[in-house]
């Protein structure tokens, strides 16, 4: 009897890919009306176990359980017919589509040729109305927020009748506030019945949503957790199986004369729309400053203008006491500005090319590495071979391609490239996005290093622990505007949250 | 010449030459809005324009009045053929859809001359005899003012476009298989997780453009050219394309686009015989199609928005 209250059991799961294992011998269990959270490093194979359990992929050996029987779970239509539903990381949504049209895709119900809208719309004002998820049926989902959207996909699964939810990375694009309200729908379900996964890397999340936690380490089980009975330390040392410094030492800022300084800078996006509406900071040698906000607020725009790749339509960037407005890039970089992009692989490297080359991107038309037109390998493959060790860079050769690597050693082989420059000012956008703990951490001790060095860094990120952890002052962008300047130990993520959907700090000198 | 009789020539005019454009676009509305793009449009309306010929030819004798009808319908159907070759090379093979695109239009006028030089040792058909004439609307003719603009001697094709472009906005907006093709044009994965069969949806929607592309060609060669040689379809093509995007990819949108070309077509014929118009040197008025189309494709294109996944491949992961 007691079996049946497992909802779901997966045993000795195995996923083979042409000789890679990225499922080894994992088990997992979900009992009814629990959330059980599935934490592992990127690439420990987390997806790929959900990708099994909704039907994208056929494991190579081991058995699912649905309710106590032994199922083939052949295709996502064969995972909702058993009640498994997933949202995905990255929305599975029709923008220019009603919230209505999204939700009953593939599942709608007709009267005679035509689509029922109408009662579409009963069925989906009732489930929002049970589960308290309020959207509206009728708007667009491109004009509705990224938490609303993702109550879209949650009433997807539910209108689908689902039972077991499997939400992947759900909290990655959500304000604190959202994942607060988040947490609490995740509750909602729960208490009525549905079992719910929460694949995640986020500890925090884990301790206040999670009954269960299962831990999955380079594709095996480590074990499954009570939360109750499991610190946030042993957590990330099962999951990285090494001890981990959660806190990093940060000595005081040394800081020293400005070194970046933009006043009124307006930006307009590819649509022409001012993106960034006259935007005023200062950055200093030896602090990081850090700029917070929700995803497309203005951060492209910023970073691409203050490194000379996109137009400035008025405002000013001085850095380092010269005028760098719209000037061209290479005139920006040898003046003394390093740029880690936030998408490595379409903006920071040249993937077919080797890691040597690579390396080689910000100075190769300079000797050692040409002379008169003609590259000298000799240098740059010495070069390279020097930066390799020195950053540790994992690979077994310079001459192989950089897409051969992980993406925290190609992640590495960009910042060895930009801090070699030894420039006054750092820009890092996302620096360590997709990244595992392993890697973030080696990244943000060498930020942290180049900041002793006294080196001005500019950070801006999406991952508001990085920017509490790392800065000495956050701007937080709105919008296009700087809607709050804080201090990193004298504000919450409460506060950040709220600034970070545009309601403006009280009495700050930027209000 | 009287305003009524002016408004009268204007309309039928217009009518006949809109009429193939309108099929041809409401064609590209659902190849594109399946994710296909079709710039192929142009050879398939040559390959209806060549088979509803030779039909024509082959069967007026026997079939009569109506002989042009089932012709409409042999184009089609060899326009659909034809379409198969942009939908495997695109959907299966993954090619880029203006290439295989452009590969059509490249295929079909030698493929067509070359056929008609098999068939008829020469190299341009004869004249047909049954073709698309003049129809009056009984009952509905009479009616004063509107009658004789609108259904008076009036083209018979023109209207069957004009209700089949408002039962295919019908099927695209309101159906399960019309919400079904768009998602395949917006966002594909996300079709293919909601457990919609991306590869049958462009399937469908690269034949029905085929359907209807061969229509348009079959139209235009029984109302208007009357054979079919390599200059037959010159241009309508892209024109329809031009139709399509000036539209917004919306049938009711592609029709009116439609509707415009087809008057400004129009006018480039019987502007000699209008006031004015009279006055414009002729070669002016010839090219003013297709000043127009490249016109309206430059201020429209970039604004006028594509379905978003239009002309992305999408490869199912194993």
């Amino acid at each position: 009897m007691e079996n049946t209250a497992n909802v779901i059991e997966m045993r000795h799961i195995v996923k083979d890919f042409n000789g890679f294992k990225a499922n080894d011998d994992i088990n997992l269990t979900v009992k009814k009306g629990e959330i059980l959270a599935l934490l592992g490093e990127n690439g420990a194979g987390k997806s790929t176990l959900m990708s099994i359990l909704s039907g994208l992929l056929m494991p190579t050996s081991g058995d699912i359980l649905v309710q106590g029987q032994k199922v083939a779970v052949k295709s996502p239509t064969v995972a909702k017919d058993l009640g498994i539903g997933m949202v995905h990381q990255h929305f599975m949504l029709m923008n220019s589509f009603t919230v209505l049209e999204n939700i009953i895709l593939g599942h709608e119900t007709v009267k005679g040729p035509k689509i029922d809208f109408k009662k579409a719309q009963q069925q989906i004002e009732a489930l929002s109305a049970r589960y308290n998820l309020n959207v509206d049926p009728k708007k667009k989902v491109s004009e509705i927020t990224v938490a609303q959207q993702q109550r879209v996909e949650i009433l997807k699964i539910l209108y689908r009748g689902a039972d077991i939810m499997i939400f992947d990375e759900p909290t990655a694009v959500l304000t604190p506030q959202e994942i607060t309200e988040f947490i609490q729908i995740l509750k909602e379900l729960a208490k009525e019945g549905k079992s719910i996964i929460l694949i995640t890397h986020k500890l925090e999340e884990i301790k206040r949503a999670a009954d269960r936690v299962t831990v999955i380490r380079s594709g095996k089980s480590v074990g499954t957790f009570d939360v109750a009975d499991v610190s946030n330390n042993r957590l990330a040392e099962l999951m990285v199986g090494r001890h981990v410094d959660m806190k990093l030492d940060k000595p005081a800022a040394k800081v020293g004369k400005t070194m970046l300084q933009v006043s009124d800078l307006q930006v307009k996006n590819k649509q022409g729309v001012l993106a960034l509406k006259g935007l005023s900071f200062n950055l200093r040698a030896g602090e990081i400053l850090g700029v917070a906000g929700i995803d497309g607020n203005g951060q492209d725009e910023l970073a691409r203008a203050l490194t000379g790749m996109q137009h400035i339509n008025a405002g000013k960037v001085v850095i380092d006491g010269e005028d760098m407005t719209n000037q061209k890039v290479r005139k920006i970089t040898e003046h003394g500005v390093s740029y880690i992009p936030s998408d490595r692989q379409k903006y920071g490297l040249i993937l077919p090319f080797s890691i040597s080359d690579n390396l080689a991107l910000q100075n190769y038309y300079r000797p050692p590495f040409s002379s008169h037109h003609v590259m000298h390998y000799d240098a740059i493959n010495e070069h390279a071979k020097q930066l390799i060790e020195q950053f540790d860079i994992r690979t077994t050769g310079s001459d192989l391609p950089v897409s051969d690597l992980s993406g925290g050693n190609q992640q590495k082989v960009i910042i060895a490239r930009e801090l070699n420059l030894d420039s006054k000012l750092i820009i890092a956008f996302q620096p360590t996005r997709g990244l595992d703990v392993g890697a973030i951490e080696y990244i943000h001790k060498q930020l942290l290093l180049e900041r002793a060095k006294g080196k001005a860094i500019l950070l801006i990120s999406y991952e508001l622990d990085e920017v509490m952890q790392l800065s000495d002052r956050i701007i937080v962008l709105h919008d296009g505007n700087i809607s709050g300047e804080v201090k990193p130990e004298k504000t919450s993520d409460e506060e950040l949250g709220l600034l970070m959907t545009g309601v403006k700090k009280e009495g700050s000198a930027l209000a | 010449m009287n305003l009524m009789t002016i408004l009268s020539l204007l309309v039928s005019s217009t009518f006949v030459y809109s009429t193939p454009l309108i099929f041809t676009s409401l064609g590209g509305v659902y190849s594109e809005n399946s994710g296909i793009t079709n710039v192929g449009l142009e050879g398939i309306m040559t390959m209806g324009a060549f088979a509803s010929v030779v039909f024509n030819l082959t069967f007026a004798s026997s079939l009569g009045k109506l002989t042009p009808w089932l012709g409409l319908v042999v184009g089609g159907v060899v326009g659909m053929i034809f379409s198969l070759l942009h939908a495997v090379a695109t959907i299966n093979f993954h090619a880029d859809h203006v290439i295989s695109g452009t590969v059509l239009n490249l295929m079909a006028p030698p493929l067509g001359v070359f056929l008609v030089k098999a068939i008829y040792d020469k190299g341009q058909t004869e004249n047909i005899t049954q073709s698309f004439g003049y129809f009056s609307f009984p009952g509905l003719a009479d009616i004063p003012v509107i009658g004789p603009i609108f259904f008076r001697n009036t083209s018979a094709p023109a209207w069957l476009a004009i209700v089949v472009s408002i039962a295919l906005w019908w099927i695209l907006y309101k159906t399960r298989f019309g919400l079904r093709l768009r998602a395949c044009g917006e966002n594909p994965q996300a079709a293919d997780t909601m457990g919609i069969n991306v590869y049958g949806m462009r399937y469908a929607g690269v034949l029905i453009s085929g359907l209807l592309g061969g229509v348009g060609g079959a139209v235009f060669a029984q109302a208007i050219s009357g054979n079919f040689s390599i200059s037959t379809i010159v241009g309508q093509g892209f024109m329809a394309l031009a139709a399509m995007i000036f539209g917004k990819w919306n049938p009711l949108g592609g029709m009116l686009a439609s509707l415009f070309f087809g008057f400004a077509q129009s006018l480039s014929i019987i502007g000699n015989q209008l006031p004015f118009f009279n006055h414009i040197p002729s070669v002016y008025m010839q090219i003013a199609p297709y000043v127009i189309t490249i016109v309206i494709l430059v201020l429209f294109f970039g604004k006028s928005v594509a379905p978003a996944a239009d002309g992305q491949n999408y490869i199912k992961s194993k």
